[in-house]
């Protein structure tokens, strides 16, 4: 087990940034001529174990008392399992998920850790040059990675899906025997609050539509940032302003500290364009901005501009979409 | 209650970031610095902790680096920290060899918790808090947006997350990253500034913990990310949504 991919699941499937993780790991592996294990952590597993092996050979924890993805518990088993199988690299999506957990784990395992790493070039066997983008995306680093074992996380745009198997690739699965007692007991999960919505993820979908500070209230944005994005049966997005005054939940904030996304079309709204924004959406395949200042910065990044008030324009689209 | 509070001394985000000709960091020549944001947000928690305890306590502000960093450690005086500590190292650091000098000091100060930003806006790697945590095997919270303190001596935590508000609640002592909507750190007032220069800054040699940092991530260049591109300006919605459906192909 030299490379372990870390799953993230929503209990049924693997989610998007996994299977872009598992590709970076399928060519790390292949420099010695192994294939990356994928790992799950959770509760009640069968269903997403089964989507799991579609893609590789799979080692599933299965616990009640990993029902949440706390940071000690998780770490300890993933920690665990890198020295039990003498794991060199384990690669997963870069989220929040893996950002609040990896860092604990290399810290325990002392292992380097590169995160949001957005190119990989295997070219020889032991030195694998990364990438990744510093000073809000301002910047490229390139790095390497010493000793082992190594923990990287890649930014799911910038790879793609990995496909399943051959139906013929026969894939198996181990059981990891948890040690329940010696897991810490010092975090209580009290609860997870979301905002339920019928659009996709913002981190997975074709289409982010964003909205910027001329939105002054919830009913505002959901009605014009809301309507283009059923319109293209997209997500929806805004920027920190929007969440700082309360209008958009904050896991909707796109951005340097929100989430990065890289859509075929990203719709910026009356986004100004801040650097912290642009860190956030700068890799969309096609950018539209929509504003009334035509020296708005954003519009030296997107591919179409539209100079005017969302107000007017949202209604045309919406309008012009459903014909 | 005794807190410690990492600072990071970073570029100011009021001129634009350039990358140097050889690749070898960015230009800092006459440049501005200041205190990480997100460091400024768990500063600024911290002492509202302290001034909310009754017990009153201590509010530590800890920096590594050259004699530079010590403007970033007096304006966190001047915020209102009660000590500043600077370790002293030259040295390149990865977030571990970071997340390993303050173990140090952490084990050597003994607060009940370590307040530290969720990221550093310059390397946006937000590693060395979980690290520390991970370090010193204590409870952790990243990405906090509210902290409370429970009768029962826990620290409850609501923490940001990709799938919406988590809610965690603590043992201590505990490691917390502070995000954006913790607070709004406070400026420090002229007087605060002139008090904060008799504050006291103690400077500790990194040989002093025991560490010999060695750093296993390893910069081999920086380069200037291009962003621009060539923008069509649309003269309505008719022409945006034809090109998009014939040109770009997106819808």
């Amino acid at each position: 087990m030299e490379t372990l991919v870390l799953a993230e699941h929503d209990g049924k499937t693997l989610r998007r940034g996994t299977l872009c993780a598992l590709t970076v790991a399928r060519d790390l592996a292949s420099r010695s001529g192994s294939k990356p294990v994928i790992l799950l952590l959770g509760r009640e597993l069968a269903a997403v174990r089964d989507d799991a092996r579609r893609f590789g050979d799979v080692v599933v924890a299965d616990h009640s008392l990993l029902a949440r993805p706390t940071a000690e518990r998780y770490a300890a088993v993933i920690a665990d399992i890198i020295r039990a199988q003498g794991v060199r690299e384990l690669v997963a999506a870069a989220s929040t998920f893996s950002r609040d957990i990896l860092p604990r784990v290399a810290a325990v395992v002392d292992a380097a850790m590169g995160g949001d790493v957005t190119a990989c070039a295997a070219a020889e066997a032991e030195r694998v040059e990364l990438q990744r983008p510093i000073h809000a995306g301002a910047a490229m680093a390139s790095f390497v990675l010493h000793g082992t074992p190594q923990i990287i996380t890649v930014r799911a745009a910038a790879f793609p899906s990995a496909k399943p198997l051959p139906e013929s690739e026969a894939t198996c699965c181990l059981d990891w025997p948890l040690n329940a007692d010696a897991l810490p007991d010092r975090t209580e999960f009290v609860g997870l609050e979301s905002r339920s919505t019928n659009r996709p993820e913002l981190g997975e979908a074709r289409v982010v539509v964003s909205g910027g500070r001329p939105l002054r209230s919830s009913e505002e944005f959901q009605a014009f940032v809301g309507g283009l994005a059923d319109a293209l049966q997209g997500a929806a997005g805004c920027t920190r302003a929007l969440v700082d005054a309360g209008i958009a939940p904050n896991e909707w904030q796109v951005g340097q500290t929100g989430k990065v996304v890289s859509p075929e079309l990203y719709v910026a709204l009356g986004i100004s364009g801040s650097v912290q924004h642009l860190a956030g959406m700068k890799n969309s395949r096609v950018i539209v901005a929509v504003n009334t200042d035509p020296d708005a910065p954003i519009f030296s990044l997107a591919n179409y501009g539209l100079v005017g008030d969302l107000r007017e324009i949202v209604p045309q689209l919406v309008r012009a979409l459903a014909r | 209650m005794k807190l410690l509070v990492p600072i990071k001394r970073v570029p100011s985000a009021d001129e634009p970031v350039r990358v140097r000709p050889d690749g070898t960091g960015i230009e800092d020549d006459g440049r501005a610095f200041m205190i990480n944001p997100f460091d400024a947000i768990a500063l600024e928690e911290a002492l509202r902790i302290r001034d909310s305890h009754p017990d009153g306590g201590e509010v530590l502000a800890v920096c590594i680096g050259d004699s530079e960093v010590e403007a970033e450690l007096r304006t966190a005086l001047a915020m209102g920290a009660d000590r500043g500590l600077r370790v002293a190292c030259e040295a390149s650091l990865d977030s571990l060899s970071v997340a390993k000098i303050l173990a140090g000091v952490v084990r050597r100060e003994g607060p009940a918790m370590v307040l530290a930003g969720k990221q550093a806006v310059d390397s946006d790697a937000g590693q060395a808090g979980p690290m520390l945590a991970g370090l010193l095997d204590w409870p952790q919270a990243t990405f906090a947006s509210v902290i409370t303190f429970l009768e029962d001596g826990r620290v409850q935590v609501v923490r940001e997350t990709d799938h919406g508000l988590e809610t965690l609640r603590l043992c201590l002592p505990a490691v917390i990253t502070a995000d954006l909507r913790l607070n709004e750190p406070r400026y420090a007032s002229l007087p605060a500034i002139m008090r904060a220069r008799r504050k006291p800054i103690e400077t500790l040699p990194v040989a002093d913990l025991g560490i010999q940092p060695r750093s296993r991530v390893v910069q081999l260049r920086m380069e200037q990310s291009t962003m621009a591109r060539e923008c069509v300006r649309v003269a309505d919605t008719d022409e945006l949504l034809h090109r998009l459906r014939s040109e770009a192909k997106v819808i």
